[in-house]
């Protein structure tokens, strides 16, 4: 199951100006590669893209593996890639089980088999007793939470974070971040996560990479300026053990 | 400190304020009593004549006379089943259309070709789009001439019910081709107030293509605000008297049409049969609302399982296509319906299987001039003054609440719909005969107030969103600038607002020229409008007459939908922001 992410020369242009430059990176299971840059820099948009559900206004290039599964072409609800939004979407018309419900994997049959399922993940998650609760009866971090869970149930392949922590108040921010890298790492999930708050990146303990904008203007990605008490020896781009990057997809 | 600059500006021109205060606080009674009591009043003048109970013609004791008669009437098993059978056919088969037709475009609304198409179709009144789509469908009909003879080796027109037909096919198709347009036109507003396009986002991120996601998502939270519109669609399906007359089948005909027949039968006791038939109608149509909602219910508890299980794919997906193809398929059928009788219009001499007249004329239109100019007038005149009228009470209305800070409830908008979800022939015996007592039977005030009971209701559920959504600050911006609150409606308010205000007129404007029964009944047949004159010549007239009778009727609607639009834009040129968003 566990594979690797990989990014070949994916770059976002809108109208001709380029958001994304030519960036190629793996990133390998169980680990969180982060990705900073200033709001409006195009993070949002690269994770649409690895998403499937990049706007038609955008134009994109490149191509994007799981593993040795391709699924630059493939539509969203095929590629196996769970995004966790700054919002947590919760679906206000279902309860907090059913929205676990509509995340779990339709393999996973029966009636008992699944509430099982989705009693053991919410009491795993200390939110044991809320299957039945609205959502909007949640606080902030209980949706966060649930929200997550309802990501992992679909047996996602890889986990893109978007900003996931920004609304929450600081006391919460850093419970979360350890439930969200904890699950992640836990599941044996590659992550890309892009943000703009330093935190993030340190508590993800993984290679920090920095959108930034050269001398002529362009945007460039590289090793980030770090800031912070990060081992500068994990900030460099990681390379993908299992992957190969010549020989497969090669009659395209 | 909005507050004291609004009362130092109410202590200036205090007795004008007070003055409109008082009528503005009257609005919603006023509203009330010229809407819901004649309708009670109407359904009493209709319940006890069914009990046998009607003085003025020698009805002094109750009896279940009527009942009886109504009930070993010939045919009448037949009337009742496709009365219900037409009704709940249309309209099941309208929402499920739209429904898969949403599903398929997955909350993307159809683009400014789509709803361009779509107006006139909406516009077209339901008489004359039964009377085109008769043309059309009618073994003379454009349909079999394009088949003709090359595929079916007809010569001549075939001998075939398509019009008429005893099992209410045509009736049922003619629903769809405007209920269809309806209902998408309500769904796609209430997809405007959630946000579809993130959580069919997130839905793909865990599996879920976008057809399994919208029916699994966004129907259940777009649903409680179509539902009143389609009780609306199923109580006007199960009681329509105006296309059951020209496209349903004529013996036994559907029940609201026996009531009619028997109504203004030459035999005055026949009156008895006649009001027990409407409250027939009244309770099948309470009965199928009842229904309906219990399957609400059960869809409801079903489709949780559903989404519960967590099934990415469903086996409905090749359906959604074929309903998307369904809804092209009759909006092209309205349109064709529509244009077919511009052609019938200035057609001279069109010999089967011919695809187009051998020649064309203006000359029904020059001849017939004289006989349309006075039924035209009227239809102006009852459609112009109903609507001024439903917008000066809506606008009332709207101001009052917006100075009282209360907000009508759901169950105030449920009173709106009254007159919508009874069936027009339950209380306008009734009503008639009420009439007759304070001797405005058949007077033109008489109709406008009828047409009021229909034109209301769509001009404050046109006017009532963008009323409330206008950003208080402009208000509240003048108010501090010492203008009363007079003046703030008039040169703030209502200039802002032009472009809806516009739009729920002309709505009004279309919706009184689509009303036959309330022009019929309480117009007492002194009252004569191109509605009324299009259905009685749509039964064995002359097709080019016809043609130019419910064309004249269609072209009303759009004319008034082209001035909506157009007009702001002449008046406003020089704002890019103001009229409002529509």
């Amino acid at each position: 199951m566990s594979a690797v992410l990989h990014l070949e020369r994916v770059s976002i242009a809108l109208e001709g100006r380029v958001l994304i430059p030519p960036w190629s990176v793996g990133v390998p299971p169980g680990q969180v590669v982060t990705l900073m840059g200033p709001s409006g820099s195009g993070k949002s948009t690269l994770l649409s893209y690895l998403g499937g559900t990049l706007a038609a206004a955008f134009r994109a290039t490149g191509r994007v593996w799981i593993g040795a599964r391709e699924v630059t072409e493939q539509p969203p609800e095929r590629r196996r890639i769970g995004i966790l939004f700054q919002d947590d979407l919760l679906f206000p018309h279902l309860s907090v089980g059913e929205n676990l419900a509509f995340g779990l994997r339709s393999t996973v049959r029966g009636r008992k088999l699944r509430a099982a399922r989705i009693d053991a993940a919410l009491s795993e998650a200390g939110l044991a007793g809320f299957a039945r609760r609205d959502p909007a009866t949640l606080s902030g971090g209980q949706r966060a939470r649930v929200a997550l869970l309802r990501l992992l149930l679909a047996e996602p392949e890889a986990l893109l974070l978007d900003e996931p922590f920004n609304r929450l108040d600081t006391m919460l921010r850093a419970d979360f971040r350890r439930f969200v890298f904890g699950h992640a790492v836990a599941a044996g999930l590659p992550v890309l996560m892009v943000t703009h708050d330093w935190a993030d990146a340190e508590a993800a303990k993984g290679p920090v990479l920095e959108l930034g904008t050269a001398a002529d203007g362009m945007p460039v990605i590289g090793a980030a300026r770090v800031p912070l008490a990060i081992d500068a020896a994990r900030a460099a781009i990681p390379i993908g053990g299992d992957w190969s990057p010549s020989g497969k997809g090669a009659d395209r | 400190m909005t507050r004291a600059a609004a009362r130092a500006a109410s202590h200036r021109l205090a007795p004008l304020r007070a003055r409109s205060r008082s009528w503005l606080r009257c609005a919603p009674l006023i509203t009330v009593a010229l809407f819901l009591a004649p309708i009670v009043a109407g359904l009493l003048g209709t319940l006890l004549p069914a009990f046998g109970w009607l003085p003025a013609i020698g009805g002094r004791e109750f009896t279940l006379g009527p009942w009886a008669r109504l009930f070993s009437a010939p045919g009448i098993g037949a009337a009742i089943a496709l009365t219900v059978g037409t009704g709940l056919v249309a309209t099941v088969l309208s929402v499920v259309l739209v429904f898969g037709l949403c599903a398929q475009l997955h909350g993307r609304t159809p683009g400014r070709a789509g709803r361009g198409l779509m107006a006139p179709i909406l516009a077209a009144p339901h008489a004359a789009m039964a009377i085109g789509l008769g043309f059309l469908i009618a073994p003379s009909g454009w349909v079999v001439r394009l088949l003709s003879p090359w595929l079916t080796g007809w010569h001549q027109p075939p001998d075939i019910a398509t019009v008429q037909d005893p099992y209410g096919i045509a009736l049922t198709l003619g629903l769809l081709v405007k209920e269809v347009p309806y209902l998408l036109l309500m769904t796609i507003t209430a997809l405007g107030q959630v946000s579809a396009a993130r959580q069919l986002e997130a839905a793909a991120t865990l599996g879920y293509g976008r057809t399994v996601a919208w029916l699994k998502l966004i129907l259940p939270q777009i649903y409680p605000q179509i539902r009143l519109p389609i009780y609306a669609v199923l109580a006007y399906a199960l009681s329509v008297v105006d296309m059951s007359l020209i496209l349903g089948p004529g013996n036994p005909p559907t029940l609201s049409v026996l009531a009619l027949r028997w109504f203004t039968a030459p035999d005055i006791r026949m009156y008895f049969p006649a009001a027990a038939a409407a409250l027939l109608q009244l309770a099948i149509v309470l009965a199928s609302i009842l229904l309906w909602r219990s399957g609400e219910t059960v869809i409801a508890h079903l489709g949780r399982r559903w989404i519960a299980q967590g099934a990415r794919r469903t086996r409905l997906a090749p359906l959604t296509r074929i309903a998307a193809a369904a809804v092209a398929g009759l909006a092209g059928l309205g349109l064709a319906s529509l244009i077919d009788l511009g052609v019938w219009s200035v057609a001279d001499g069109w010999p089967f299987p011919q695809l187009l007249p051998k020649h064309w004329s203006a000359h029904t239109w020059t001849r017939q001039f004289s006989m349309v100019a006075w039924p035209l007038e009227t239809t102006l005149i009852v459609a112009v003054l109903a609507s001024a009228l439903a917008l000066l009470l809506v606008l009332g209305c709207l101001e009052n609440e917006q100075r009282s800070g209360r907000a009508a409830t759901l169950r105030a908008l449920w009173l709106l719909y009254v007159p919508l979800l009874v069936p027009q022939i339950a209380f306008l015996f009734g009503a008639q005969v009420l009439l007759t007592v304070v001797h405005l039977e058949g007077s033109l005030i008489a109709v406008i107030w009828s047409h009021l009971l229909f034109v209301l209701p769509y001009v404050f559920l046109c006017l009532a969103e963008p009323w409330r959504s206008l950003d208080a600050r402009y208000a509240r911006t003048a108010l501090c600038l010492g203008t009363p609150p007079r003046r703030v409606f008039l040169r703030i308010k209502l200039p802002l607002l032009l472009r809806p205000i516009l739009v729920a007129v002309a709505i009004g404007v279309a919706v009184s020229v689509d009303q036959y029964l309330p022009t019929l009944l309480v117009g007492a047949g002194r009252v004569v409008t191109l509605t009324t004159e299009a259905v009685a010549l749509a039964s064995g007239g002359d097709r080019r007459i016809t043609g130019v009778f419910a064309l004249l009727q269609s072209l009303i609607p759009l004319a008034a939908y082209a001035l909506a639009i157009g007009l702001p834009a002449r008046l406003q040129f020089h704002r890019r922001q103001a009229g409002g968003e529509t």
